[in-house]
């Protein structure tokens, strides 16, 4: 795999009722988008956690797309609002760390837009290209090669309690 | 709640070929190899159908003889088909919860064409469900009551033959209709194709029976404002507008028309497009359904006027009492297992392909107009006779304006190549005038549809391949009356200028206007087009995507009266099944609070669109009533001490996932 | 018999772990009639050789305090570590990262030259920087090397237990040390704090409405704080609800908002994406921009959601610009 150019890592949360459905509607449709978005369904972009977004981001994707019902249209009412309002603070405090803001997008994609999961995949895609990767994993590991040898840090989780 | 999960987790993973659908672009023996050396994998199978029975058994046989507790199965997206695999975990022993599906089909096969990156990308999703599924837990299935009666938004051809289905079967049927009278745009219409025969000899018999039937509540002049709840339990309120005649009292003799002080119809008539005119009190049309009248307070006397009038109308209708210009906007709630929404369809404005003169030369009609023009109880009582009060000696009906067409709607609207042949017959048959019609191409499917063109065509009817470019006033005709239509023949490839009478434009079918109205207060899906959608094109043609509500007739899409009536058939036949089963199953994806972890900060009581989520005074806690909790996770995500808990969609579960798609191979 | 042996160190922190030692006051003469202290150097003279001397394990529980930044604090991690049955991160700091983690949004080069140079009050003319090892006099020198990561305590040793708090109270550490010489001791990795939010024992509970949906953030100098209402109902960004309780709500007491130093509850693995999730999801307006403006009044996410937990936070530190 090694040899392989780099190709960016998307994690996408897709509402079930708008934008997961709209995903099987791009396939039914056998639209053509490129391969890098692993997609994780949820009932609703107000379910999306911001941990999901920063744990993402630290288990080493390039990016992450949440989808979601258009403002108005969501099967729950109001959930989508709720992930649009913790998207503004989330994006600012990504940049404060460092990670450019358009790694995280938020789409608005009804189950009819098929068409538009393709030309957001794809122009995401494209985007995240050009910022390059961000590759948190490495730097961690990088970054912990300042430990003494027999160091204990790392990924794992110590959990507490 | 919590299970003991001290058995060790026992995987079986599937992935299926589904034919050459999937095996076709990934390399589903690659997948199943890589799966089998992943923790806790027990079995890694792939197979041609997971789907088919073979498959199904495939899963049940190795449940039994290898002690799987948790299924994987990698196949087509689990909107398809996650039911089919729950049920066959189930009928092993196995909890259907403790199964995961992965979409490698919709969300890979399908939209990939790199054979390596296709298996790349099912490997994550593959290993995301098998880290995920050990979190699973046992869950049960809630059976919520369904209550009887049933919904039908829309008193067209489908509402109407939907109506009488579920009360023929039993059901109590609430029909609710924005107009004055149910009958929809059929009511309007002249002979149907593709058998000529007259609509209103069909379609008025089946509003008789509506007004008839002991089973079926009419509103007619009233609109769903508000639905609430959920599958088998929707409380809809409706809104009765005032129509200022006491509904029960009138008898329809029309007396109070006769009486009005306006001795002659003043007004222009909506049942008649506007062609004809009415009084301020009225009956929409003869056999309008209810066969009761209306007053209109934009043109009666008693509401236009400072000084009143002396209605007559009220004298005239003497001990009925009939008239109460008091009457007020009522709103009724009911509440009902399932709706039908039969909301219809608009006809496309001619006025917004502003080069075919409609609205602008009097001569040109659109198909609606025509309608009413030839039938015999519209305005002119069948003579086909123009604003000006001639015959049409020449007439030009130009098809797909507002369909197949760029710059206005995309689709092609289904039925008017065949209205506009009907037309075309109707015309000439009433007229003797010569009849031109320019189509792009011409599209008869159906039953006995190609017999249908290929008569009309025998008789005489000229049939131009070509779009009309251009409708202008002939200077050659000294009234100012004659129109030319230019279009390219392009069977001869020669631009044409034909002189004509009238001009016919065959209006396309769009959503009707308040459709996105409709769908945010069902919480449905609209296509692009902004018909609403239904939950899958082929296998589930009538549902959407929100339970317990079914489509019928040109809300979903154009079609002509046998599919609308077809459709509707098939609505009711399914919300037939929802009410008389009695009972839904519920996806059991609620959340819950975790009393001795909650903090009772009420951070979660706002955010719930349902109210499920109330804040506990004497345990100074907050907790979840799961009958009301629809299970969209946002309280999940945003309790800040992590204690609230959706089934089905855990934290871990999801992070579980997240480590699987971002995992190094 | 030799009483057992008990060790206290001092990392990158302020010394308000220490105080709180000292905090529990004669209770510290029970303590040490149970007790022998092997190692205190910010209280008493002991040596790194001292603990070098002690076998492997030959101290029962150590409480150190503070965060790991330098190569000295991560030797004597590993040291402590080997020499202790328990080791027990005491204190924000050690547990989290602490404010010295914030250090985190920086790299230890642009920290240097603001700390060494550019810092308004600096006078270095030569860009002298503290080396490693250096000649002075004819004497070699060293110092600690400062990492580029500030780390918790378990991101560079194994941790037993977790004593949050900045700093931690003495009820809370009276109740651990007496629960380590009981030997009644919760299963490994348990932090020694309630696993419930703050809210749970906040005085001004009562006083948070059900409905709030915020239309302004305000920091606490920008107004008149009610001293009886909820911080939160007042418009004042208080971590209470993503932070454990335990502190008996002492900031809530003074009239200030909880800044989250007992770190998140077990259930949730970033307090601060946590407590954004919750306060963003109850903004009121539906608009971009207005949910902006309101979102404004919250200028340092960072500073504000990870104040004492940026190491252990999911990022754990900022990104630097690409070179």
């Amino acid at each position: 795999m090694s040899e392989k150019a780099w190709e960016p890592r998307i994690v996408g949360f897709f509402c079930n009722w708008c934008t997961y459905t709209a995903a099987d509607l791009a396939g039914v449709s056998r639209m053509k988008y490129a391969p890098n978005v692993r997609v994780i369904r949820l009932m609703c972009s107000g379910r999306v956690d911001p941990q999901f977004v920063l744990d993402a981001f630290a288990r080493g994707a390039d990016g992450v797309l949440i989808g979601g019902c258009h403002p108005g249209d969501c099967h729950y009412a109001e959930g989508n609002y709720k992930m649009l309002r913790r998207y503004h603070l989330l994006r600012r405090m990504l940049g404060d760390m460092g990670i450019e803001p358009e790694r995280l997008r938020l789409e608005w994609i009804s189950a009819a837009e098929g068409d538009k999961v393709k030309s957001v995949i794809n122009d995401m895609v494209a985007k995240i290209k050009a910022l390059g990767p961000l590759g948190l994993p490495v730097r961690f590991q990088t970054w912990d090669g300042e430990l003494a040898a027999d160091g204990h840090a790392g990924r794992e989780e110590v959990r507490h309690g | 709640m919590r299970q003991s999960m001290s058995e060790p987790v026992r995987i079986g993973f599937y992935i299926c070929h589904c034919g050459t659908n999937i095996a076709g672009v990934v390399d589903v023996d690659r997948v199943a190899k890589y799966v089998a050396t992943l923790p806790n994998v027990v079995v890694s199978r792939n197979y041609k159908y997971m789907c088919s029975d073979p498959g199904q058994e495939l899963i049940q046989q190795d449940i039994r003889e290898n002690q799987l507790n948790r299924i994987v199965v990698a196949a087509c997206s689990p909107l398809l088909h996650e039911r089919t695999f729950r049920n066959a975990t189930a009928k092993a022993g196995i909890n259907p919860f403790c199964f995961q599906m992965v979409n490698i089909r919709e969300h890979d096969a399908w939209v990939h064409t790199d054979k390596e990156e296709a298996t790349t990308k099912a490997i994550a999703l593959a290993r995301a469900a098998i880290r995920r599924v050990p979190h699973h837990k046992p869950l049960e299935v809630k059976q919520v009551a369904v209550q009887p009666g049933v919904l039908v938004v829309g008193g067209g051809i489908a509402g109407i033959h939907a109506a009488l289905t579920l009360a023929d079967g039993g059901q109590k049927v609430y029909l609710v209709e924005r107009d004055l009278t149910i009958g929809g745009h059929m009511a309007r219409f002249d002979k149907t194709f593709p058998t000529l025969d007259c609509a209103a000899c069909i379609l008025t018999p089946k509003m008789s029976q509506v007004r008839a039937h002991p089973n079926i509540t009419l509103w007619s002049y009233s609109e769903v404002v508000k639905v609430d709840g959920y599958v088998g339990n929707y409380r809809v309120t409706v809104k009765r507008k005032p129509r200022y005649i006491v509904e029960d009292l009138c008898t329809g003799c029309q007396e109070c028309v006769e009486a009005c002080v306006y001795r002659q119809p003043k007004f222009p008539d909506e049942f008649n497009v506007g062609l004809g005119l009415r009084k301020p009190v009225f009956l929409p049309f003869p056999q309008a359904v209810p066969a009761i009248v209306s007053i209109d307070p934009g043109t009666c006397r008693v509401f236009t006027h400072p000084n009143g009038c002396k209605q007559p109308c009220v004298t005239a209708c003497g001990d009925r009492k009939a008239i109460d210009f008091s009457q007020k906007e009522e709103l009724v709630e009911v509440t009902v297992g399932a709706v039908i929404v039969s909301t219809g369809f608009q006809i496309f404005d001619a006025k917004r392909v502003p080069y075919y003169g409609y609205g602008v030369y009097p001569n040109v009609y659109n198909a609606l107009e025509v309608e009413r023009l030839v039938n015999a109880s519209g305005p002119t009582n069948g003579e086909l006779v123009m604003r000006n009060g001639k015959r049409p000696k020449t007439v030009g009906i130009i098809h797909c304006v507002g369909s197949r067409d760029e710059n206005t709607n995309r689709w092609c609207s289904r039925v008017c190549c065949l209205y506009s042949l009907k037309l075309a017959h109707l015309i000439k048959e009433r007229t003797e005038a010569e009849v031109w019609n320019f189509y792009i191409d011409m599209r008869t499917p159906g039953k006995l549809m190609e017999e249908f063109y290929n008569r009309i065509s025998g008789e005489g009817v000229h049939l131009v391949r070509g779009k009309v470019g251009d409708v202008y006033p002939d200077p050659a005709d000294p009234e100012g009356q004659r129109l030319v239509l230019q279009a390219e023949d392009t069977l001869l490839g020669r631009v044409l200028k034909f002189p004509v009478d009238m001009v016919v434009l065959s209006i396309g079918l769009e959503p009707a206007a308040d459709a996105q109205q409709v769908r945010r207060t069902l919480n449905m899906s609209c296509g692009s087009e902004g018909f609403f959608l239904e939950r899958h094109p082929k296998l589930a043609p009538v549902s959407t995507c929100n339970d317990g509500i079914y489509l019928a007739g040109c809300c979903q899409g154009p079609k002509d009266i046998p599919d609308t009536v077809a459709q509707a058939g098939a609505a009711a036949a399914e919300a037939y099944a929802l009410v008389t089963r009695g009972y839904v199953e519920q996806e059991p994806n609620t959340a819950y609070v975790v009393e001795e972890d909650c903090s009772g900060c009420k951070s979660c009581v706002p955010l719930c669109p349902y109210n499920a989520i109330s804040f506990v005074e004497d345990k100074k806690k907050a907790a979840i009533n799961e009958a009301l909790c629809k299970g969209c996770g946002t309280c999940v995500a945003s309790c800040p001490s992590g204690s609230i808990v959706q089934n089905l969609f855990e934290d871990q579960e999801i992070f579980s996932e997240i480590e699987g798609v971002l995992a190094n191979e | 018999m030799a009483k057992p042996k008990v060790a206290f160190y001092w990392c990158a922190s302020c010394g308000g772990c220490e105080e709180a030692v000292v905090d529990l006051a004669e209770d510290i003469l029970g303590v040490v009639e149970l007790v022998d202290i092997g190692f205190w150097p910010c209280a008493m003279d002991f040596k790194k050789a001292d603990v070098e001397a002690l076998p492997d394990q030959g101290i029962v529980a150590t409480l150190l305090n503070g965060a790991i930044r330098t190569s000295e604090q991560e030797e004597m991690a590993r040291l402590l570590r080997r020499k202790s049955q328990f080791l027990i991160a005491y204190g924000s700091c050690a547990c989290t990262g602490g404010i010295p983690a914030l250090a985190n949004q920086f790299t230890r080069e642009a920290l240097f030259q603001f700390v060494f140079q550019d810092g308004p009050t600096n006078v270095n003319e030569a860009g002298t920087r503290p080396q490693p090892e250096s000649i002075d006099d004819g004497h070699a020198l060293k110092l600690p090397v400062i990492h580029e990561v500030v780390r918790s305590l378990d991101q560079v040793v194994d941790v037993d237990y977790y004593l949050p708090g900045c700093p931690p109270t003495p009820k809370l550490t009276k109740a651990a040390v007496a629960a380590l010489v009981a030997g009644n001791l919760p299963p490994k990795g348990s932090t020694l704090a309630p696993d419930v939010a703050l809210c749970d024992e906040c005085p001004r509970k009562a006083s948070k409405p059900t409905d709030l949906g915020f239309v302004e953030f305000k920091r606490p100098h920008q107004m008149l704080i009610d001293p009886q209402t909820c911080l939160l109902a007042q418009g004042i960004v208080c971590m209470g609800p993503a932070t454990r309780g335990g502190c008996e709500a002492l900031c809530i007491g003074g009239n200030m908002p909880c800044t989250g130093c007992f770190g998140a509850t077990s259930r949730v693995r970033d307090q601060g994406a946590k407590i954004l999730s919750s306060l963003a999801a109850n903004v009121a307006p539906r608009e971009d921009r207005e949910i902006a403006q309101v979102l404004g009044g919250i200028p340092d996410p960072v500073g504000t959601f990870y104040r004492y937990g940026l190491a252990k936070s999911l990022l754990r530190k900022r990104v630097p610009k690409a070179e």
